[in-house]
């Protein structure tokens, strides 16, 4: 048999390796800022707390019991850590971008940094958590009673309610060195961490290697191991649905919300992406855990005699079989587990108890501007060192109460089923932006109360808080309020029972009241943070524009993060605004940043107070919304404005292209002008200037110098009118000509145009319908004959018909009129229908046309300045021109 | 005071059409949402066996059924949380950088 003695040496020995594993992690940690323990596997070893000595001894009872029912409180954090991409990445995302400390600390800052809502939560997580406290030290004293139990080692196992004292007192002693060692929650724990990580190994190990044991020491192979099973009291196990069902839920949402699991899961969290791993590796790691329960607890019936506990098979089976060295493994396994657990648990509840608790009544109770004088750090580390002993102490008297036995057994599924009432506020809270105070609070106290009375008060024993009567009949009789048949409804296990209508209850809470009340505009802000995490990483206004001065807030800042970190923190910030020095300006983004920072210490609730203090303002209002919403209105305008502006400088750079285009075409077209117009000109000179020298060289008669002189006449006309017309077409161009409007009949302005075109009726046939001509015109009538005049000659010309025939036809109603003149000439090519405007274009040879080529050209700028216009109109059956008249140029008909 | 619905925060617009990698990565994302899913049916599959007939549900049955399905579900889980990146931002705006190789 083990001496006694030998197991508590083991166990001292083990315990200071922990200490001294948790004081290297710590040093390791303080030199390269935590990189080396910033990996996915200690994350993933911390999370393993959530196999307490609960699970770890209680698991084989479990099977002995219910069979394969202990598997519900594994399957369910499978499911919630298989599904890690929906919840927990977003409460890992939220925990750092808030700086969460606790479970309280995300419901209270979630909805509106809520002072009640954070004592609300403590006060839940600590009723909870603490009867789990209670059961750790059982266990232990439990295990410890096992070997005292055996003869020969001269110990009363008596004694071992007293053993729990110094436990509790070890653990307190080792959370408040590791626990308190840093007060920015956000800077992690690495020596706790640390510790647990190796002891999650250990218990590991131990189960693994007492499973080992069973099934290939005693059983003789897995084969074997299972045929054992099947002829075993497990086989007549049939699952009980709602309990099956109920169980998983309630695991699965244990492993959200217990305090302890929080605190590792997101508060201690280094690394998004170590979610990642920790998503497949922790379920591995329960599926070892849970692996070899069943085979332990069969072996357990089989070997040990009737009526042994089957709490404590992990360790009795190797004792029995005389594998001292195993027992001790398995001791230090359940050892662990209940150690780790409790360390991590109570630090949690510290931190709720003093951010939510005792910094907040401290705060009020001292003067305005305590934050300022008082020594806050001081105070926040000390209610820290308070809340742990306080907890333990709780935990230990809770062990003495309860008189330890049968009553703490069950306390396990207790505690899930009281932490988990935060659940529909957590879920709420970071799914729904419209979840509010009213409906959260509402919904958690509900909760509590229905978890109090259906499974809290009734697990102390029958008679022991609750009469027997009342579990029977209801409180006064009132047989719908019975404990375990709320509504007279009986059918369900007391767990599942309680589960099934608190969730019910609550969430119903949640929902009505956030649908029916309003919520503040902190809360708002907050709801839009927590929700949209993933959209806007950047921190929301929570404050106004406020008096205080950057000196008072760096004051302040030092006491509670600390001198260097709170300069620092003020440099950069003044640094980022492109000042030298620590004061940057009080904008309400530092003091949000601020607010956040500090909130990784004392909690979102206690930070907003004291911030609140300095600042004067009652935070956000409802105006300061508004301007909020306001900025972001004006930056979507402004970014719209800029769309638009940029759409604008295309279309303008656009048409500037289209403008240089059209300036190359012109430039071309005036290169193209002058070449055309310096041979216009030099023809006639040469003209002139050859037979001018014949002339005075003298050596001609009469008649031929009469010829000549003629030629000479000629040309010079010609040159006269050819500057004539460029002189118009010039004018006209510039728009320099002056109009002198008057009012004619049309027929009147064509007798005179048809009489000075000189056409003969032999030349040219025209035809004419004066009843449709009578139309009174206003408008420049000399112009316009100008262009008529010009239209019959050009028909005149240039018809090359046998007999040339002229149709001048005008068409005209109440608000145009228009003149075509049509011939019965070769009708025009496409291209040259456009190509006819254009100066000096001729198309028929140039003997012909006697003139420049300008004559339509000046016809076009001529009705261009009168406001109307001329084009050319095909499908006439024969050249035909189209001449608009400006509207309203026509006058009433007469 | 209304609050603008997700999505339509200033300068934030939505994409709809994705390349390849990102495309892909989408997807995985959605294997990893629908996975708890499947667990839980297929975890409470056990409640629908016939426990009552005479020869009834051997336990080794159950312990090799829940096993099995738990060592597949991680293995999948582990599979699929290897495959995604988290680079790449939440909503909507394609990073190049960040996509994941191609399969």
């Amino acid at each position: 048999m083990i001496s006694f003695n030998l197991l508590i040496v083991v166990s001292l020995v083990y315990v200071a390796f922990l200490f001294l594993v948790a004081f290297a992690a710590e040093r390791r940690a303080k030199r390269d800022r935590g990189q080396w323990l910033r990996n996915p596997l200690v994350y993933t070893l911390s999370l393993s707390i959530y196999c307490t000595a609960w699970t770890f001894y209680g698991a084989v009872g479990y099977a002995a019991r219910s069979g394969f029912e202990y598997l519900t409180i594994y399957l369910g954090p499978t499911i919630v850590m298989i599904g890690w991409w929906l919840i927990l990445r977003k409460l890992v995302r939220i925990g750092k971008t808030q700086r969460i400390t606790s479970v309280a600390d995300l419901i209270s800052s979630r909805f509106g940094k809520s002072t009640a809502l954070g004592v609300l939560v403590t006060v839940l997580a600590v009723v909870g958590t603490t009867p789990y406290i209670a059961l750790q030290l059982q266990s232990v004293t439990q295990s410890l009673a096992v070997f005292a139990a055996a003869p020969g080692t001269g110990w009363d196992v008596t004694d071992f309610d007293g053993a729990a004292v110094w436990i509790a007192i070890g653990l307190a002693v080792f959370t408040l060195i590791f626990g308190t060692r840093n007060l920015d929650v956000n800077e992690r724990h690495h020596g706790v961490v640390m510790a647990v990580a190796v002891e999650a190994v250990v218990k590991l190990c131990a189960l693994v290697a007492v499973g080992i044991f069973v099934v290939w020491g005693m059983a003789g192979g897995v084969g074997e191991m299972l045929q054992r099973i099947d002829a075993s009291a497990i086989a007549e196990w049939q699952p009980v649905p709602h309990r099956w069902v109920g169980l998983i839920f309630l695991s699965g949402a244990a492993l959200l919300t217990l305090p302890r699991m929080f605190q590792v899961m997101v508060v201690e969290n280094a690394d998004e992406k170590h979610l990642a791993t920790a998503s497949w590796a922790f379920p591995l790691y329960v599926l070892t855990m849970s692996l070899f329960v069943v085979p332990i607890a069969v072996t357990g019936m089989d070997l040990l005699p009737e009526g042994s506990n089957p709490d404590l098979f992990v360790l009795t089976v190797p004792l029995a079989t005389g594998n001292q060295g195993l027992a001790i493994l398995s001791f230090l396994g359940g050892f662990s587990s209940a150690t780790s657990m409790v360390i991590v648990a109570t630090i949690a509840l510290a931190t709720m108890v003093s951010n939510h608790i005792i910094a907040p009544v401290w705060l009020s109770s001292t003067q305005k501007g305590a934050a300022l004088s008082g020594d806050v750090r001081g105070v926040i580390v000390m209610s820290r060192r308070i809340s742990i002993g306080v907890i333990l102490a709780l935990g230990y008297l809770y062990f003495r109460l309860s008189g330890g036995g049968a009553a703490l057994a069950s306390i396990g599924l207790v505690s899930f089923a009281g932490v988990v009432q935060v659940l529909p506020a957590m879920i709420a809270g970071i799914f729904w932006r419209g979840a509010n105070r009213n409906g959260a609070g509402t919904g958690v106290v509900i909760g509590f109360a229905i978890w109090a009375w259906t499974l809290f008060l009734p697990s102390f024993g029958a008679g022991a808080v609750l009469s027997e009567a009342v579990m029977a009949e209801g409180p006064f009789g009132w047989g719908w309020l019975r404990p375990y048949a709320l509504f007279g409804i009986a059918g369900l296990d007391p767990v599942v029972h309680t589960v099934f209508w608190s969730m019910l209850f609550n969430t119903a809470a949640v929902v009505t009241l956030s649908v029916l009340t309003f919520p503040n505009p902190m809360e708002r802000l907050q709801g839009a943070q927590f929700v949209n995490v993933f959209e806007n990483s950047a921190g929301a206004r929570t404050w106004a524009q406020s008096a205080a001065r950057a000196e008072d807030l760096l004051i302040m800042a030092q006491r509670i993060i600390g001198h260097a970190e709170a300069q620092e923190m003020f440099r950069q910030e003044a640094g980022a605004q492109g000042i030298d020095g620590y004061l940057p300006e009080v904008t309400p983004e530092l003091i949000g940043r601020l607010e956040r920072m500090l909130a990784g210490s004392v909690g979102a609730a206690t930070a907003h107070a004291m911030v609140g203090q300095l600042t004067g303002s009652a935070a956000v209002s409802v105006e300061d919304l508004i301007a909020v919403a306001d900025e972001t209105a004006q930056i979507v305008e402004y970014s719209n404005r800029l769309e638009a502006k940029s759409a604008e400088q295309e279309r303008t750079a656009r048409a500037l292209r289209e403008a240089n285009e059209k300036l190359t075409a012109i430039s071309i077209q005036k290169d193209a002008f002058l070449s055309q117009i310096s041979h216009e000109l030099r023809t006639p000179m040469t003209s002139i200037r050859s037979f001018s020298e014949i002339l005075r060289e003298g050596e001609v008669d009469a008649e031929a110098r009469a010829r000549f002189a003629g030629i000479i006449h000629q040309e010079s006309t010609r040159l006269t009118r050819l500057l004539d017309d460029l002189l118009d077409l010039s004018y006209l161009e510039n728009g320099q000509v002056k109009l002198d409007l008057g009012q004619g009949r049309l027929a009147d302005v064509l007798d005179r145009a048809v009489m000075a075109a000189g056409v003969s009726g032999d030349r040219l046939v025209l035809h004419r319908d004066t009843s449709r001509e009578a139309v009174l015109i206003e408008t420049d009538l000399e112009r316009l004959t100008q262009v008529f005049i010009n239209l019959i000659a050009n028909a005149a010309k240039y018809c090359d018909a046998d007999r040339p025939e002229l149709t001048i036809r005008v068409l005209s109603d109440s608000e145009t009129c228009q003149v075509d003149f049509i011939d019965n000439g070769t009708p025009l090519e496409a291209d040259a229908q456009v190509l006819i405007f254009e100066k000096f274009s001729r198309l028929a040879d140039e003997s012909k046309a006697g003139g420049a080529g300008l004559g339509l050209a000046i016809c076009r700028q001529i009705m261009e300045s009168l406001g109307g216009g001329i084009s050319y109109l095909p499908g006439q059956g024969g050249p035909a021109f189209r001449v608009t008249l400006r509207q309203g140029a026509r006058m009433a008909a007469q | 005071m209304t609050v603008p619905p997700a999505g339509t925060e200033p300068g934030r617009a939505r994409v709809e059409y994705l390349e390849r990698g990102t495309y892909r990565q989408r997807r995985y994302r959605d294997a990893l949402r629908i996975l708890p899913l499947f667990a839980t049916v297929l975890f409470f599959l056990p409640l629908f066996w016939q426990w009552d007939g005479l020869p009834g549900v051997r336990p080794s049955i159950v312990i090799i059924y829940l096993f099995g399905l738990w060592l597949v579900l991680i293995g999948l889980t582990a599979l699929i949380s290897w495959l995604i990146r988290f680079e790449e931002p939440e909503s909507g705006r394609p990073s190049g950088a960040a996509g994941a190789p191609e399969e």
